[in-house]
C-alpha cells in the first residue's frame, strides 16, 4: 500500500529539475548586471528534511556508536549494525524489495532492493548489506535503475498474467513496482512454467503459479508463526514453495502470510473473488474475539463487512492478528437478532415493536423484588453498555451484576489482580516466563506469538504448569496442578532457582483460574513465588494475568461485581446483555431473562424477551484490553434491522422503566465512566498499575489437588460470532489440533 | 520484428536437433515436488536404519558439531537411499529429519534440490548416462537410445523385473573417455553399494553391460576400450615415456 505512494514519488522525482528555469522578467533585463547579480547572489534553498519512510524508526541503543553514511548524496546518522536498506528509510528513500520484510530474517534473494553504493564493482543488495561508515549510496542512478528494471524482467518472466482474475490486483506489490521501477517491454517469448496450486486449508487460498519465490512465507511459518511447515522444494525454475506432503497450515497465525505474500500466490479463501481493494471503505477498529484487542481495519462495501485486516500496533499486534479475529466477520451476517421479540404463552417467539417490548420488560422489571434482579454482561460488551447496565440496575435496587468470565467471588479492588502488568510489548523484556494455568497459543494467540519472539530472540526459558499442551517454543513442563506451584513457592523445585536468578521474571497466570473455587489460594502462591523470585519492583511488575474476553477488563474497571455468588439460584429477573456462556440450569422455571443481544447464540433458547443489539462492527464501543489499553472500536456498517446500540437500549428501558438514567448521548455516557474509572477515556492509552498484590489481606483457602484444564477447547468457536461463523466452523471441522 | 524470426528459426533448429524434449522447464529430479500417497510411499508406514546402519550414522554424525547435527542431512539421506534399494520414501526422510533432530520439511527441501536422491521408485541398476557437451559429442545419444531401446523403457522408468532404470546424469568428469555410463548398484543394500564409472562405451558394449549384470556378474570398471589404461591414449603413452628430466639447480656443494 505505502508502495502505491512509491510509485508516485518515483515517477515525481524522475522528472529531470535541471530543464525547470528561472524567468527572468524585463525590468531585471534592462538592467543585466543587477538581474544577473540578483540570480546568483541568492543562495540555493536548504534541501526539504528528510523524514524517515516505510515505517521505520531509529533507535539509538548506544549514541556513540552512531556512524553516517550518504543516500543520494544526504548525509544521515545511523546506529552501527543497520542495513543499506533501512539507512535508506531511515533517510526517506524508499527501496522497492518483496523478499525483504522488517519482522522477518533477511532473505536477499529476490535482488530487487539493488542500490549503487561507491567503490562497489556490483549493484549491491541493500536488504542484506551492513551499512558502513561514509558508504556513499546511490539509489536513483542508471545502474540502480537498470538494475530494478532488469529483476523486474526476471521476475515477470515466470508470472502468469492473472491480474484480472487475482485477488491481489490493486494491492500488489509487483503490480505497484512494476510500474514505478520496470520497464514497459518485456523481451520473453518462452513457454511460461506452471506449478501445481497446494492445499494448505479453508483459510489461504494458493495459486502457485504467481509464487515469486520470495520465501516470506516459508520464514514468517518457521520464526513467527513456529511451525515448520512450508519450504522451498526443487531448485531453479522449478522451485516450488509447498509442505510437500498433504498438510494443512493448521497455525492459528495463518492468516497472516495473505498480507506477506506480496503477489497472489496465497490469498484469502473466504474472500476470493467478492470484492477489489479500491471498492472497499477500511474503518480503523479493535478485535473483540479475544482480550488482546488487536487493531483491525474492517473493510467494508456498503453494509456489508468484506474482510478484516491488521492495522500496525508496535504494542499489541505488531502487524499479526489471528485467524480468528481474521475470519469470524462472516458470522456478522448470520443468525442476525433484528427485531424485538417476546415469547408468547405457546413458547414460540414474536416480534414486537420495541415499545411493546420494553414496556414487557419494564413491567417485569417492577414485579420482582430488588434482590431478585440479575444482570450479566457478555464476552463482547463495552464498557458504555456495561456502565448503563449496571447503573440501571443499581437503580432498581440490585447490585448484581458481573460480566462472564470474572467467574465467583470476584475482586476487582486492585487493577494488578487482572491485567497483564507488564504490557504485551513489555514480555520482550522478559527472561524467565511461568505459565500457569493458561495455553496462550488458543487463549491469546497474539500474546503467544509475543512470547515466542521473546524466546527465539533471547532464548528466554519459559516454564508450563497445566495441561500438556502443544506450545511453539521450547518449554519445559512443570506439572498439571496446583501441587507444581507449591513446590516451586516452597524452591523444591528446579525451576525456582531459574526464576530466582532471572532478571525480569513473568509469571502469566489464566483467566480459568477465576472460575475455580481455590482462585485465592492459588493467587496467594503465585503472589509468594512473585515475592521470591523478585517479580514485582517498581521498575518491573511481572506479575500478569492473561484474560479470556474482551469485556472482562473494563468490567472489572467499572466495578460490575456482584454482591452474592450464587444469585442466579433465587433470580427472578434475569437480564443478559449478549451473554451465552452463563450457565442458567439452576435458574428457576419461571424467572424472566431478558436477551440483548446481537446473535440467536445460546442465550436466546431461555429468554422471554429479545432486544436486538449492535455487533462491535456497527457501534462505537470502548475496550479495554488484558494488559489495560483502552481503545474504541467504530462503527463501520449499519447495523441489522431495527436493532440499537446497548446502551440506548437500556437508556429508553430505564425510561419506560421509570428510573430514568441520565445520560443522553455517548459523551455523556463516558463522562459517566470517566467518574468510576478516568482512565477509560484516554484512547489508545495503558493505564499502568500502581499498587500491588502486597495490600491484599493473607488468604487461608485450602487449594484443591484438581489439575488446571484447557479453558478454550475450540480455538475457532469461543462466542457468538466466531460460533455463528461458516468459516470458523470449517476451520474447526478441518484444523483443530487433535 | 526480427528478433521474433530468429527465435522461431532457434526454436525449430532446437527441435530438430532433439525431437523428444518437449520439456520447458529442466528438471533432472525423477519425482514432483510434492508428494503423492502410494502403497509403498506413504508417511505412516514405518522406516528406520537397519543395526548396521545405526553404527554409520553415528559415525556419520561425528564428523560434525553436536550442535550442528543438520549438516549431516547429506550423507545420512544418501545411507538410507543405498538400504532402501536406491530411492528414499517419505518415512526414510522423516527418520533422517528425527535423527538430525530438524523439521521434515527442512529434509525434503535438501532432498527435493539434489537430483542425485531418487524420491521415485529405481531398478536395482540405475544407469545413468552422462549427456553433457563433450559426451555428447562423443555419441552419448546413441548409448542413450540403445540403452533405451535394449530394456524397453523410457528414461527414468524401471524395467518390469525392477532391475533396470536409466537416467541422464551430468558432466562426472570422464570427458577424456567419453561416452560413459555410470551404475549406481543397489542391489546388496547400503553394503554392496558401489557407483562405478563404465567409459568409453559403445552402444553394444553398453548392453553387453547391462547382460552382464543381469546374469548378476560384475562386469570391471572404467575404460571399456582394452587399448587403453586409464585415461591414457590408445596404443600407450606419446609423450612421458621416461623419468621427468629435474629442473637445473645450482651446485649445491659449493661453498
Amino acid at each position: 500500500m505505502t508502495l502505491g505512494q512509491l510509485a508516485s514519488r518515483a515517477l515525481r522525482t524522475s522528472r529531470p529539475s535541471s530543464l525547470i528555469r528561472t524567468i527572468i522578467s524585463t525590468p531585471d533585463l534592462n538592467t543585466s548586471s543587477a538581474g544577473a547579480a540578483a540570480v546568483s547572489d541568492a543562495p540555493p534553498p536548504p534541501p526539504p528534511d528528510r523524514t524517515p519512510v516505510g515505517g521505520a524508526r531509529v533507535h539509538f541503543t548506544n549514541p556513540d556508536d552512531a556512524i553516517e553514511v550518504f543516500v543520494d548524496g544526504f548525509p544521515v546518522k545511523i546506529p552501527k549494525g543497520m542495513t543499506v536498506l533501512q539507512a535508506c528509510e531511515v533517510a526517506g528513500v524508499d527501496i522497492p524489495r518483496f523478499c525483504y520484510h522488517s519482522r522477518l530474517s533477511i532473505a536477499g534473494n529476490c535482488r530487487m532492493c539493488l542500490v549503487e553504493v561507491e567503490k562497489s564493482p556490483k549493484p549491491v543488495a541493500s536488504c542484506a548489506m551492513p551499512a558502513l561508515p561514509g558508504m556513499k549510496i546511490k539509489t536513483d542512478t542508471p545502474i540502480a535503475k537498470k538494475a530494478r528494471e532488469g529483476v523486474m524482467e526476471f521476475l515477470l518472466m515466470n508470472h502468469p498474467l492473472d491480474c484480472p482474475i487475482c485477488d491481489q490486483g490493486g494491492e500488489c506489490d509487483l503490480q505497484d513496482q512494476s510500474m514505478a521501477f520496470g520497464s514497459d517491454r518485456g523481451r520473453f517469448t518462452e513457454m511460461k512454467r506452471s506449478v501445481v496450486d497446494k492445499n494448505l486449508g479453508p483459510l489461504v487460498k494458493t495459486v502457485m503459479t504467481r509464487c515469486i519465490q520470495c520465501t516470506r512465507c516459508v520464514r514468517f511459518a518457521t520464526e513467527v508463526a513456529g511451525v515448520q511447515d512450508l519450504g522451498m522444494l526443487g531448485r531453479g525454475s522449478g522451485e516450488e514453495i509447498g509442505t510437500y506432503v498433504e498438510k494443512l497450515m493448521t497455525s492459528e497465525l495463518s492468516g497472516n502470510v495473505i498480507d506477506i505474500c506480496p503477489v497472489g500466490a496465497l490469498t484469502s479463501k473466504p474472500f476470493a473473488f467478492k470484492a477489489r481493494n479500491w471498492e472497499l471503505k477500511g474503518t480503523e477498529s479493535i478485535d473483540v474475539t479475544d482480550a488482546v484487542g488487536s487493531n483491525i481495519r474492517i473493510d467494508s462495501r456498503g453494509p456489508e463487512v468484506m474482510r478484516i485486516v491488521p492495522r500496525l500496533n508496535e504494542d499489541i499486534n505488531e502487524e499479526w492478528i489471528s485467524d480468528k479475529t481474521r475470519f469470524c466477520y462472516d458470522g456478522l451476517k448470520r443468525q442476525r437478532l433484528n427485531d424485538p421479540m417476546i415469547r408468547g404463552a405457546d413458547g414460540r417467539f414474536m416480534t414486537v415493536s420495541w415499545r411493546d417490548a420494553l414496556s414487557v420488560v419494564a413491567e417485569a422489571f417492577h414485579q420482582v423484588k430488588p434482590k431478585e434482579i440479575v444482570g450479566v454482561a457478555g464476552k463482547l460488551s463495552d464498557a458504555e453498555s456495561m456502565i448503563a447496565l449496571k447503573d440501571l440496575l443499581n437503580r432498581m435496587g440490585s447490585n448484581n451484576v458481573w460480566c462472564e468470565g470474572n467467574g465467583l467471588n470476584v475482586n476487582a479492588d486492585l487493577r494488578s489482580g487482572y491485567l497483564l502488568n507488564s504490557g504485551i510489548s513489555g514480555l520482550e523484556n522478559a527472561d524467565v516466563f511461568l505459565l500457569v494455568g493458561t495455553q496462550p497459543r488458543v487463549e491469546a494467540a497474539i500474546v503467544n506469538a509475543r512470547i515466542r519472539k521473546t524466546v527465539r530472540a533471547t532464548q528466554a526459558k519459559v516454564g508450563y504448569v497445566g495441561p500438556a499442551a502443544n506450545l511453539n517454543y521450547d518449554h519445559q513442563h512443570l506439572g498439571t496442578g496446583p501441587e507444581a506451584l507449591t513446590e516451586i513457592a516452597e524452591g523444591r523445585h528446579p525451576f525456582s532457582s531459574l526464576l530466582k536468578n532471572a532478571k525480569n521474571p513473568a509469571i502469566i497466570v489464566g483467566a480459568g483460574i477465576f472460575e475455580r473455587k481455590d482462585k485465592d489460594a492459588i493467587f496467594s502462591v503465585v503472589e509468594a513465588i512473585a515475592k521470591q523470585g523478585n517479580v514485582i519492583r517498581p521498575d518491573w511488575n511481572g506479575l500478569n494475568i492473561l484474560l479470556l474476553n474482551a469485556a472482562q477488563a473494563a468490567a472489572l474497571d467499572l466495578g460490575l461485581v456482584p454482591e452474592s455468588d450464587n444469585s442466579l439460584e433465587t433470580a427472578k429477573f434475569v437480564y443478559l446483555m449478549g451473554a451465552d456462556d452463563v450457565n442458567l440450569e439452576k435458574l428457576s422455571s419461571d424467572a424472566f431473562v431478558v436477551y440483548q443481544g446481537h446473535h440467536g447464540d445460546r442465550g436466546v433458547y431461555r429468554a422471554n424477551v429479545i432486544l436486538p443489539a449492535a455487533a462491535f462492527s456497527e457501534k462505537e464501543g470502548i475496550y479495554v484490553n488484558t494488559e489495560g489499553c483502552v481503545q474504541q472500536t467504530l462503527p463501520a456498517v449499519p447495523t441489522v434491522g431495527d436493532a440499537r446500540e446497548d446502551w440506548k437500549i437500556i437508556r429508553a428501558l430505564s425510561e419506560v422503566a421509570g428510573v430514568r438514567l441520565p445520560y443522553d448521548s455517548v459523551d455523556a455516557v463516558r463522562s459517566r465512566m470517566s467518574t468510576v474509572a478516568p482512565h477509560l477515556l484516554n484512547l489508545d492509552e495503558r493505564e499502568p498499575t500502581t499498587f500491588t498484590a502486597e495490600l491484599k489481606p493473607e488468604c487461608s483457602e485450602k487449594m484443591s489437588k484438581d489439575p488446571f484444564a484447557n479453558v478454550v477447547d475450540n480455538f475457532y468457536m469461543t462466542d457468538a460470532i466466531t460460533r455463528a461463523s461458516k468459516i470458523m466452523a470449517q476451520c474447526s471441522a478441518l484444523l483443530s489440533k487433535k | 520484428m526480427l528478433r521474433r524470426l530468429a527465435t522461431q528459426r532457434l526454436a525449430q533448429i532446437r527441435h530438430a536437433f532433439n525431437p523428444n524434449s518437449q520439456t520447458t522447464s529442466r528438471c533432472f529430479s525423477t519425482a514432483l515436488n510434492y508428494h503423492i500417497d502410494t502403497p509403498d510411499n506413504k508417511t505412516d508406514l514405518p522406516w528406520e536404519f537397519s543395526a548396521k546402519n545405526q553404527e554409520k550414522v553415528k559415525e556419520i554424525l561425528s564428523h560434525y558439531p553436536s550442535n550442528y547435527k543438520q549438516s549431516a542431512v547429506i550423507p545420512l539421506l544418501d545411507l538410507a537411499q543405498q538400504q532402501h534399494g536406491g530411492w528414499l520414501p517419505v518415512s526414510a526422510m522423516n527418520a533422517v529429519a528425527k535423527v538430525i533432530e530438524v523439521a521434515p520439511i527442512r529434509v525434503y527441501e535438501v532432498a527435493t534440490f539434489y537430483s542425485m536422491f531418487n524420491r521415485a521408485k529405481v531398478g536395482k541398476y540405475h544407469l545413468l548416462v552422462c549427456g553433457t557437451t563433450p559426451c555428447m559429442i562423443r555419441g552419448s545419444r546413441d548409448i542413450e537410445s540403445a540403452l533405451l531401446k535394449h530394456l524397453g523403457v523410457k528414461r527414468n522408468e524401471v524395467t518390469k523385473d525392477g532391475l533396470f532404470s536409466v537416467g541422464e546424469m551430468e558432466c562426472m568428469g570422464s570427458c577424456v573417455n567419453a561416452p560413459m555410463i555410470t551404475v549406481a548398484d543397489y542391489s546388496n543394500g547400503s553394503e554392496g553399494y558401489t557407483y562405478n564409472y563404465y567409459e568409453d562405451v559403445t552402444p553394444q558394449r553398453v548392453v553387453e553391460i547391462v547382460e552382464a549384470f543381469r546374469r548378476g556378474e560384475k562386469p570391471p570398471r572404467g575404460t571399456q576400450n582394452a587399448k587403453r589404461i586409464n585415461s591414457g591414449p590408445e596404443g600407450g603413452n606419446t609423450t612421458l615415456l621416461g623419468e621427468p628430466k629435474p629442473p637445473s639447480c645450482r651446485d649445491l656443494d659449493a661453498c
